[in-house]
């Protein structure tokens, strides 16, 4: 009799661990299945020299980060500094897509809080972003040697994420 | 007269209406099949700037491009399963509003059927249990309880209140 008492207190208890564990969980970030996978491909116009190419081929062999951001992108501003100091401490390149931006605010932009990017394309229809899967910018991808997707960061690159994840992945990717 | 002109101007407030609706669902020119294909399709796929939307109901810009991308495709003769296979590609299965059946989703699909039989079985033993005529907490009554509860209910052995 005593013991059957107990099967709704376990089943509550279970539930309320459920939605506990739930109450950190952010539902916006939605695990992206390009991990793991070629980063896919392009081409495109760089913001500085328009006629000029420039895609995931010039980066074969190293390993860089994509950071997908924009000039009318409010929490880009957040995360913008970090990557000032990432690029100032030459861990790897820093390449930008510049997601459905005009040339002239982007630039202006990146004059104003300073440009941490080796180059950046531009990425005017958003179509690139669309094969990146981007739905939130910034975001901002690590890519290996061989053109791997390793990690995936949706928003602002935190201090946390650069010190625990980003940071030591690229030491590490670098390395092999 | 009245009537005459109040159906008029219903059929005024029609005319304008009607292509208004249709620009807006559509804005390419496309034979209604495939707009129809692209509508459905957009339907099935959720937008994931405002996550309880379709792609079809939001206005979000990634909405927007999204759609523009099923109607290219459609028009560039791709099939249905190929255009969705395109999207989970890029945003993982969390972009379908009917998530395929895996080994990770097996709870999500069953988890409810096996509520609703884990439910059925209680019941039914409970039922079984009852017409057996053991009814749930039933406990024979001690002697001493038994007078007692015949005194408070106001049989011959108990004092009446005055």
């Amino acid at each position: 009799m005593n013991r059957k008492l107990l099967i709704p207190l376990v089943v509550f208890i279970v539930l309320c661990g459920f939605l506990f564990a739930g109450l950190w969980r952010d539902p916006r970030e939605v695990p992206s299945p390009l991990v793991g996978k070629p980063a896919p491909a392009f081409t495109l116009a760089q913001l500085d020299v328009p006629d000029k190419a420039f895609g995931t081929a010039d980066m074969k062999g190293q390993v860089w980060l994509l950071n997908v951001w924009a000039s009318w992108c409010v929490s880009c501003r957040e995360e913008h500094p970090l990557l000032v100091e990432f690029a100032k401490a030459k861990i790897a390149p820093v390449i930008g897509l510049n997601y459905k931006d005009q040339p002239a605010p982007g630039k202006q932009w990146l004059a104003q809080n300073g440009d941490p990017y080796t180059t950046s394309v531009q990425d005017r229809d958003g179509r690139v972003g669309i094969d990146y899967g981007v739905y939130g910018v910034p975001e901002t991808f690590v890519i290996d040697k061989a053109g791997t997707i390793r990690y995936k960061q949706i928003g602002p690159i935190t201090p946390e994420a650069l010190e625990k994840t980003i940071l030591p992945l690229v030491r590490e990717l670098q390395k092999s | 007269m009245m009537r005459v002109v109040a159906v008029i101007l219903v059929g005024v407030a029609l005319q304008l209406a009607l292509p208004a609706q249709a620009a807006d669902a559509v804005p390419t020119e496309m034979d209604p099949v495939k707009a129809a294909r692209a509508v459905k399709l957009a339907e099935k796929l959720r937008c994931l700037v405002c996550q309880n939307q379709t792609i079809a109901d939001s206005n979000a810009e990634l909405a927007n491009d999204l759609r523009g991308q099923i109607r290219e495709q459609i028009a560039a003769g791709r099939s249905d399963d190929e255009i969705l296979q395109y999207m989970t590609n890029r945003y993982g299965d969390f972009v379908l509003y009917q998530p395929p059946f895996k080994a990770t989703t097996v709870l999500l699909w069953l988890g409810p059927g096996i509520l609703l039989l884990g439910g059925i079985a209680v019941l039914l033993r409970n039922l079984a249990r009852r017409r057996a005529g053991e009814v749930a907490g039933e406990i024979a009554l001690t002697d001493e309880e038994k007078s007692r509860a015949a005194q408070l209910l106001g049989g011959d052995t108990g004092k009446n209140p005055s």
